[in-house]
């Protein structure tokens, strides 16, 4: 199981870089949207994938689940939404500021007019 | 028992103000008054912070009353404690700063909140004894960095911030890959019990060295360290001076430390791998740090790529990890995020004054502006470290310590790093003070009285932190022991069974 799992996530970060590497703005805040998914599966995977069992250590409970990647799971995709959701605004005012979504001509200083 | 407060004031007084500014909507003064105290206070509560931990050492508070290692500490040493009274001094002179230099328009639109949310994040990094936590505090500060480097929304900020939040979030990403690997292999969260658990670890450390790489990818693209610079010099042109003051003085020195307290206390076993791997990494940004600033003469610029140089010699001194070299590495981290700060305002007054930042276009100034002159001369000499002048020491120790590990080439290429920085720190000060006069009919009739407040401050600050050197040595000596006796860091964890 975290076999098939970590192999998922490595299609995703895969994937995530090929979508980065494009000059388009909004496919590179795709692949950033994508490699978080990744990581956040590997952040998953890392506490072991099991079913049935309580979150709780206790003397009695030998078979016990971790309950704290899905915490920090928790924490990590609300902190990529929010920066997901501000690059995406950034995103649409720089294209009217600017007028290109392409990252090829967002170089060199631009003079405000 | 109650959870004790105080080693949490300093994050907490700059989140409630940010709080209460948003609720007093846009009202520029009320904003201004409410920044101002809140950054004396969290001045206050760093100052008894140092005098606590002076006297009784470490500081630990478990949130929630969790018995470490299982919840969330917030712990203090000396090295926290001295960065989180520094970072206090930085923002209070910012602040002071901002009144006359940043604009109605952004004050209107929560600049002062951003600053303190930021300062809540960097103080939150600096004083948190838990990795993951560390990581929120990260995602903290760079949040509110990405507002602030936007926030006017020039061409040249939208254009350049979309970058910087590209390669900060990719980087944060890793930072989350990172400790999922950490976790997996340690099984803990909290950086005291990992380096206990390390320690008595007999067995295969290979995974650890890869773990080094990932860590050092995430931290040096923060800090700006070689090859992951390439988006600084870029991205700290765009936003306006202030906010360059503090991102210059404050987000890539949270790197840093980020770096030496990792490698302090994870990275112990390969240390033949890892550190030289830092050291080499730390030589290259010094040169390529000296390149650049040798190859403007746009002001700002050269003071940019000054961070680099300082960036690398700090490494160097990290990257030794002994006590002669993480005694330098901490006293040059303190007094480089105080005369940056310095630096960059006082380029900034003259860039405001002038409307200029092509250095060769100033000349003369010296007739109309002497006592700021003469404060960038002291300014600059303290940047390249001239005895008394505070980087002077921390460059001492550094070499030293590059010399006694048999690094000469280490301690050569600091040594001339430093003249580096005093020729391309002299040469603003010769073109724009010296040198034939400009038209001064060009002059902008600002309002300055704050601006050189604020860089005059500053400068006294570092020539007194220099005066000092020998009081203060005992603090340093605390503080850098947490890293090269790591031992010393995880003491406050109860004794296991």
């Amino acid at each position: 199981m975290e076999l098939i799992t970590i192999i998922l996530s490595g299609i995703l970060i895969g994937s995530a870089v090929y979508m980065m590497l494009s000059k388009s703005v909004l496919r590179i805040i795709i692949g950033t949207a994508l490699l978080s998914h990744g990581v956040h599966l590997m952040l998953l995977t890392m506490g072991q994938l099991k079913r049935g069992n309580i979150p709780v250590l206790d003397e009695e409970v030998s078979n016990y689940s971790d309950p704290l990647p899905q915490a920090l799971i928790l924490t990590a995709i609300v902190i990529a939404f929010a920066l997901t959701a501000y690059i995406l605004v950034l995103a649409l005012r720089s294209y009217r500021e600017l007028g290109t979504d392409d990252v090829e001509q967002m170089k060199g200083v631009p003079h405000d007019d | 028992m109650t959870t004790n407060i105080l080693p949490l004031l300093p994050i907490m007084i700059p989140f409630f103000a940010g709080i209460i500014m948003l609720f007093t909507g846009q009202r520029p003064l009320v904003h201004r008054v409410i920044a101002t105290i809140s950054s004396l206070l969290i001045i206050i509560s760093a100052i008894w912070l140092v005098v606590l931990v002076h006297r009784n050492g470490t500081i630990a508070t478990f949130l929630g009353d969790w018995a470490p290692p299982f919840g969330i500490s917030v712990v203090i040493d000396m090295a926290a404690a001295l960065l989180l009274l520094t970072t206090a001094i930085i923002t209070l002179f910012t602040v002071i700063y901002s009144f006359q230099s940043i604009g109605v328009e952004r004050e209107k639109f929560y600049y002062y909140v951003m600053v303190m949310f930021m300062i809540s994040g960097v103080n939150g990094a600096f004083s948190t004894g838990d990795i993951f936590n560390m990581f929120v505090f990260f995602e903290v500060f760079l949040l509110a960095s990405y507002v602030l480097i936007t926030l006017g929304g020039t061409k040249i900020q939208l254009q350049e911030g979309f970058k910087y939040i590209l390669v900060n979030m990719i980087s944060s990403n890793f930072f989350v890959l990172a400790l999922a690997y950490l976790y997996s292999v340690t099984g803990s969260l909290n950086m005291a019990d990992i380096h206990t658990k390390l320690e008595g670890f007999e067995g295969d450390y290979s995974i650890m060295s890869l773990l080094a790489v990932v860590f050092l990818f995430v931290f040096a693209t923060k800090a700006g360290v070689f090859p992951l610079y390439f988006w600084l010099p870029g991205s700290y042109y765009a936003p306006p001076m202030p906010v360059l003051v503090l991102f210059g003085a404050l987000l890539t020195k949270v790197g840093i430390y980020a770096i030496a307290r990792t490698y302090s206390l994870f990275f112990i076993d390969n240390v033949e791998f890892t550190h030289q791997m830092l050291l080499l990494l730390a030589l290259a940004t010094i040169i390529m740090g000296s390149i650049g600033a040798l190859s403007y003469a746009d002001m700002k610029r050269i003071i940019i790529y000054n961070i680099l140089i300082a960036v690398g010699i700090i490494l160097v001194g990290v990257a030794m990890m002994d006590k002669a070299g993480m005694l330098g590495a901490f006293y040059y981290l303190i007094h480089d995020m105080i005369i940056k700060a310095a630096l960059f305002m006082l380029v900034g007054f003259l860039i405001y004054r002038t409307g200029e930042t092509n250095a060769e276009r100033l000349g003369g100034l010296i007739k109309i502006h002497p006592i700021t002159g003469w404060m960038f001369f002291i300014a600059a000499l303290s940047l390249a470290g001239v005895p008394p002048l505070p980087g002077f020491y921390g460059k001492l120790f550094i070499v030293q310590s590059t010399f006694a590990n048999d690094n000469y080439i280490a301690g050569i290429l600091v040594l001339i790093s430093s003249l580096v920085v005093l020729y391309s720190v002299i040469r603003i000060f010769i073109s724009a003070f010296w040198g034939e006069d400009m038209d001064f009919s060009r002059l902008k009739p600002v309002k300055s009285d704050k601006l050189l407040f604020a860089s005059i401050a500053m400068v006294i600050v570092s020539v007194a932190f220099g005066l000092a050197a020998d009081a203060l040595y005992p603090m340093f000596e605390m503080a850098a022991q947490s890293f090269y006796d790591p031992a010393s860091y995880s003491n406050y964890l109860p004794e296991v069974e």
